[in-house]
């Protein structure tokens, strides 16, 4: 038994490595996925019909894809078209691409929410079109998406232990490369998933302190069930 | 009230339509310098269309609106310059959910006007206290009643220091008790010689307050004229039938 | 850029004549992640069912029991669920092949996923309906198989639609422990020819319209079963 834990206890800091590579590539994508979303989003919502249906488009299509296979087809298909992109980099992309799908829901539900009247209040004072996304629609719909934010978060995080079939040594991989080399299977991954578990745990409380920091009376964001299914 | 002969606002043969309806059937009109003009009519009748127009939130499909001298309505026109001079009071307030009341009433000084902060905060502290809500600066409108908020409207679009204000049904969303503190606020501006134009049913205000009253019904006007006349003698059957019916429901012409 | 490369690969050099090729195999591979995530969604449905029961009408070691799985199986990838059944689970002396892990790992996973499904549709049928089934002399166990499960199935079935779409979807993750899947299939055929790419542009085309015509019979389904009044609150 106490064999078993000092193991574990060595095994740490690949495992602590494994977990910065997995946060680096979740916090890497989201932010790809970040400003994709809010564009697409804002194309969805104010761009004109063409853009409309080409933004509605692309929504569907990466959330219709498994993002496993999304992951191997670029993966080949980068190595095919003779750009020669690292793992992590591909990762990131292709995860980025795919999560840009999801926010821009996230964004265009909340952007929705925003009563429409301020809008009208705010061209009545004379404000362009892009000052009222700029001062108006985003500052509130930021805030409305926090708690489906969160539920990506979540959500991603656990998608991109996929990086695992590509090469990526991030949290699962180290798992596994330890897991071979010292055959305590199950131990290992046990330790593997309660870091999984630390992290989404340790994410969205930190994303519920952001809500909370930058809540406004009479402006909350709906909330969605806690590591839900991201569809 | 010292109404001059300066036109502010002048309104031509305003036509707009929806789809096949049309709702503006050629409304002409004019605002003096200091004049307070009353809209009233039945609902659905185009009022808040025509207030719309004139600051082109909605486009109009014909006829020309003129502030002074600029055509508002001319493809020239800069409306984003325009829009500041001219006050808009909507119906449920607008007010922007995640500014406090103080920034609510700075954000047109800071982002339109570009006035400096502390010029910015100093004047838009003027307007809340003009309305009575100087202590309410920091609350949320999520944490004002109605009638608060409204006051908190009506202090964004005077910060902007308009030639015009136009008022939408400023007390229709109100709590019959929240109307009165709205109706004082926008008697004061009268008084001090504000040029607006009111839609609205509160009958009392139109009659005590405003200098010209427009009855408007189906997209034309129907009547014009000192609310004396409006209201003691009107001239078209029409106006007398919805007067009365006013009347019956809200218990007598004056509240 | 090797673009003229690909033009040609996908137009002259053969690309449809390798998907004539290769077609009966990955017909072979659909038809397994078929089964594959009808078995896991059968399993999640039975496992979701009796977890959502448990946290709603269970005693306190019940209520904690299926609480905890709930969260665990929700805060951990799918991936390592799967290296825990099959390749943990071994340490215990229980093996099994790769596609039966799969199945299993697929279905426990989407249990907990399924099980707050069915515990918010039951939570939002009122209590009253379980105090009128009381009333009229209900047991406990008939009031919820009777007047309860009836209705939160109803109401469940557009989230569980949504839960079927990812199972097929996530159902690819079995292909990284070598079950004979689709994709797996895919693997394997490209190992032989080295044409990745090309195979795996094939294998994701199935994926694409599979989704697609599920999520449209399940649209259809969904439209035929409501019934008014009873929604998801
Ligand atoms: N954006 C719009 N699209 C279509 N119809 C509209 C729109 N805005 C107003 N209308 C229609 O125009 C008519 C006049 O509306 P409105 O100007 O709001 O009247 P009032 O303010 O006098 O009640 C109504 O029948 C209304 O349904
Ligand atoms: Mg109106």
């Amino acid at each position: 038994m106490l064999d078993k834990l000092l193991l574990i206890w060595e095994s740490l800091p690949l495992l602590i490595r494994g977990a910065i590579v997995t946060l680096e590539l979740t916090m890497s994508l989201l932010a790809i996925g970040f400003v994709l979303g809010l564009i697409v989003a804002l194309g969805q919502v104010y761009g004109p019909r063409p853009i409309a249906m080409l933004m509605s488009g692309y929504e569907r299509f990466f959330r219709a894809m498994p993002i496993l296979v999304l992951l191997i087809v670029f993966f080949y298909g980068l190595a095919f078209l003779g750009v020669s992109l690292p793992a992590f980099g591909t990762a990131v992309l292709v995860f980025g691409l795919h999560s840009s799908a999801y926010q821009s829901q996230i964004f265009r539900g909340s952007i929705q929410a925003i009563k429409p009247g301020q809008i009208l209040a705010a061209r009545a004072l004379g404000m362009t079109r892009l000052q009222v996304i700029r001062y108006i629609t985003l500052p509130q719909a930021l805030r409305l998406a926090i708690p489906g934010w969160s539920n990506e978060y979540s959500g991603v995080l656990k998608d991109t232990s996929f990086a695992f079939a590509i090469g990526v040594t991030e949290l699962a991989r180290q798992g596994w490369q330890i897991a071979t080399r010292t055959r305590e299977m199950f131990l290992v991954f046990i330790s593997v998933a309660l870091i999984y578990l630390l992290l989404t745990y340790l994410g969205t409380w930190l994303l519920e302190l952001l809500e909370r920091y930058l809540s406004v009376p009479g402006l909350a964001g709906q909330r969605r069930e806690e590591h839900g299914r991201v569809v | 009230m010292a109404v001059s002969s300066k036109i502010i606002v002048r309104v031509e043969d305003l036509h707009k339509r929806y789809g096949s309806e049309e709702i503006l059937k050629g409304v002409s009109f004019t605002v003096r310098q200091g004049e307070a003009l009353a809209i009233i009519g039945p609902s659905g009748t185009g009022k808040s269309t025509l207030l719309r127009c004139i600051n082109r939130l909605t486009e109009p499909d014909r006829g020309r609106i003129w502030l002074e001298e600029t055509e508002i309505t001319s493809p020239h026109t800069d409306i984003n310059k325009i829009r500041q001079q001219i006050g808009f009071v909507f119906q449920d307030f607008n007010l922007f959910a995640h500014l406090t009341a103080l920034d609510n009433v700075r954000l047109g000084l800071l982002k339109v006007k570009k006035l400096p902060k502390k010029e910015a905060t100093e004047r838009a502290m003027h307007e809340l206290a003009r309305v009575g809500l100087a202590e309410h600066a920091q609350k949320y409108p999520a944490q004002l009643s109605g009638g608060q908020q409204q006051r908190v409207s009506i202090a964004r679009a005077l910060a902007m220091d308009p030639k015009l204000m136009l008022f939408d049904e400023p007390t229709s969303a109100l709590d019959p008790e929240l109307i009165g503190e709205v109706l004082q606020v926008m008697q004061k501006l009268a008084e001090e010689g504000m040029t607006m134009i009111v839609v609205t049913h509160e009958m009392g205000f139109a009659r005590s307050v405003c200098d010209q009253v427009i009855f408007m019904e189906k997209g034309v006007i129907v009547e014009q004229g000192p609310p004396e006349q409006i209201f003691t003698n009107p001239q078209q059957p029409r106006t007398r039938q919805f007067l009365g019916k006013i009347s019956e429901l809200y218990g007598g012409a004056g509240r | 850029m090797k673009w003229e490369q690909l033009c040609q690969g996908l137009a002259e050099e053969g690309f449809l004549r390798l998907a004539c090729d290769i077609a009966p195999r990955l017909i072979q591979g659909t038809a397994t992640t078929f089964q594959l995530t009808m078995l896991a969604i059968g399993l999640g449905l039975a496992g979701g069912i009796l977890l959502a029961l448990g946290r709603v009408y269970g005693n306190k070691l019940i209520y904690w029991v299926s609480t905890a799985y709930v969260q665990f199986v929700r805060g951990t990838p799918v991936l390592v669920q799967l290296f825990l059944i099959y390749y943990g689970l071994p340490t215990f002396e229980i093996r099994l092949d790769s596609l039966t892990a799969a199945i299993i790992g697929l279905g426990l996973n989407s249990a907990a996923y399924q099980a707050e499904y069915f515990r918010g549709a039951i939570q939002s049928i009122s209590r009253g309906q379980m105090l009128a089934a009381r009333a009229i002399g209900m047991t406990n166990l008939q009031a919820i198989r009777y007047v309860i499960l009836p209705q939160a199935l109803r109401i469940v079935i557009p989230p569980w639609s949504n839960e079927l779409i990812y199972t097929l979807k996530y159902s690819s993750v079995a292909f990284i422990i070598g079950a004979p899947e689709l994709m797996a299939t895919g693997q394997i055929i490209a190992s032989r020819n080295f044409r990745y790419f090309e195979v795996f542009l094939i294998v994701a085309f199935i994926y694409l319209v599979c989704v697609l015509i599920i999520s449209k019979l399940l649209d259809i389904a969904e439209q035929k079963l409501k019934i008014p009044g009873l929604e998801m609150r």
